[in-house]
């Protein structure tokens, strides 16, 4: 009888032990995940930024006469590729990263194209609008370093926490899984670098 | 394992690789690292600076160092930004103005609650045109001078500092007498409930409870910045720095 009822107790304590755990886990996995999702649209409205920016020196570009079609059109389309790739917020998975980090620098890489060929039209890079377009595309490229170094780092707390013991077993349990990181900067990825 | 042993090496190698100077102590707004101001200059600079935040809570931070440690002007700078808090928490209006002596590199580096006001062109317009030209006669604290004039004629109206309390050394010395009005009122009323010999009013407990719950909110106010020192710079208030800002070479 009296034995039954220390098993009990033992048993019940640990139950309780366990939820406090588990509790205690989960919380802080909300938390974390509230968190990247947040970092994550940061990143988001700084490549829309850019992408803004592109659109109104395409704008520019175009008022001019005989400019070159082709370099445009290739910029507004890798531009209306990179659109269509969306990232789930919630989920952030290191394949759609992967993707959306790729479409945004195949829109970059045409772009550096572009302005390349502007370089041939004087009349065209030494405008004021274009020199300010110069220091907007640099801001615009930190801005961009920046939101992802902060998502980076957001992520990283967020993967080694869910892989220390015993969080590794819990976050199976909760379906809490790994997530993607932005890759360090290729050749590709540096900002298109022209002078006015 | 190995992917938690690479991560946590990647980390160390992060921290050991920025090698940003820490926060001043006590707290400075302009802060000379490589002797390029005489210091009368850093006095008249610190005060000007000083006024600005106690009148718009804005803080802009002038920085000097020797060289980046190898890293990019505007990295180092938002780096530092961040790491010292150039601005108040919720605003986020912090201006950081870098200087890099040995590489020649200026920067401004805006808060994330100034990019509005001050865009990255017109940073760029102000090292070009006010810091590039003064700091190659040799003239630096014109050049600095007139890149702060320039920045606060940006952000006139912008902010106004609306957080009264943050740089007296009493946070909570406006509400004491209403505290003691409180009191005395809870208490004279006890007093008369009392002679009257009948009802105890719980209120006569409320005064102590409501002092200790004032006492302990003025002080658990986060971020006490205590401003010794009779009028000087109270501290930085943990601003953060999205990437904003232009930079130039002299």
């Amino acid at each position: 009888m009296n034995k039954t009822l220390i098993t009990v107790g033992v048993i019940v304590g640990i139950i309780l032990v366990i939820f406090l755990w588990v509790r205690g886990f989960n919380n802080s996995m909300v938390t974390k995940n509230e968190n990247t999702a947040k970092m994550w649209s940061n990143v988001e409205s700084q490549y829309q930024r850019r992408m803004d920016l592109f659109t109104n020196v395409v704008n520019t570009i175009k008022g001019s006469a005989d400019f070159e079609k082709s370099t445009l059109e290739a910029v507004i389309e890798a531009r209306s590729q990179a659109t269509k790739i969306t990232v789930d917020p919630t989920k952030l998975t290191p394949e759609s990263i992967e993707q959306f980090q790729q479409a945004q620098n195949s829109l970059n890489s045409s772009f550096s194209k572009l302005l390349l060929v502007v370089e041939q039209y004087p009349v065209l890079k030494t405008t004021d609008a274009f020199r300010d377009f110069q220091v907007q595309i640099e801001g615009t490229e930190n801005r961009i370093n920046k939101a992802r170094d902060d998502f980076n780092s957001t992520i990283q707390e967020y993967n080694t926490y869910i892989k220390l013991f015993p969080n590794s077993l819990f976050a199976k349990m909760f379906g809490y899984t790994e997530k993607g990181y932005f890759k360090a900067a290729a050749g590709s990825e540096k900002a298109p670098e022209v002078k006015f | 394992m190995k992917k938690i042993l690479i991560a946590v090496l990647v980390f160390f190698n992060v921290i050991v690789q920025a090698q940003i100077p820490d926060r001043p102590s006590p707290p400075r707004l302009v802060n000379d690292f490589a002797g390029m101001l005489s210091t009368d200059e850093i006095a008249t600079l610190e005060k000007k600076l000083n006024d600005y935040n106690d009148s718009t809570s804005t803080q802009i931070a002038i920085v000097i160092v020797n060289n980046l440690d190898g890293d990019e002007a505007g990295n180092y700078a938002f780096k530092l930004g961040d790491k010292w808090g150039i601005g108040r928490k919720q605003k986020d209006n912090g201006m950081l103005i870098l200087i890099s002596k040995e590489t020649r590199d200026a920067f401004i580096a805006t808060g994330r609650g100034m990019e509005g006001a001050i865009t990255d062109v017109h940073c760029k317009r102000i090292i070009e045109n006010i810091i590039v030209p003064a700091f190659k006669g040799g003239k630096y604290y014109d050049g600095l001078n007139g890149a702060v004039d320039a920045i606060i004629k940006l952000a006139a109206g912008e902010f106004v500092n609306d957080v009264t309390n943050e740089k007296k050394s009493l946070p909570f010395s406006p509400l004491i007498p209403i505290i003691i009005i409180i009191i005395i009122a809870l208490a004279s009323r006890r007093n008369r409930n009392n002679r009257g010999g009948g009802v105890i009013g719980g209120g006569g407990w409320m005064g102590p409870l409501i002092w200790g719950s004032m006492m302990n909110s003025g002080r658990g106010g986060g971020g006490w910045s205590g401003g010794g020192g009779g009028g000087g710079f109270g501290g930085f208030g943990g601003g953060g720095f999205g990437g904003g800002g232009a930079g130039g070479k002299w």
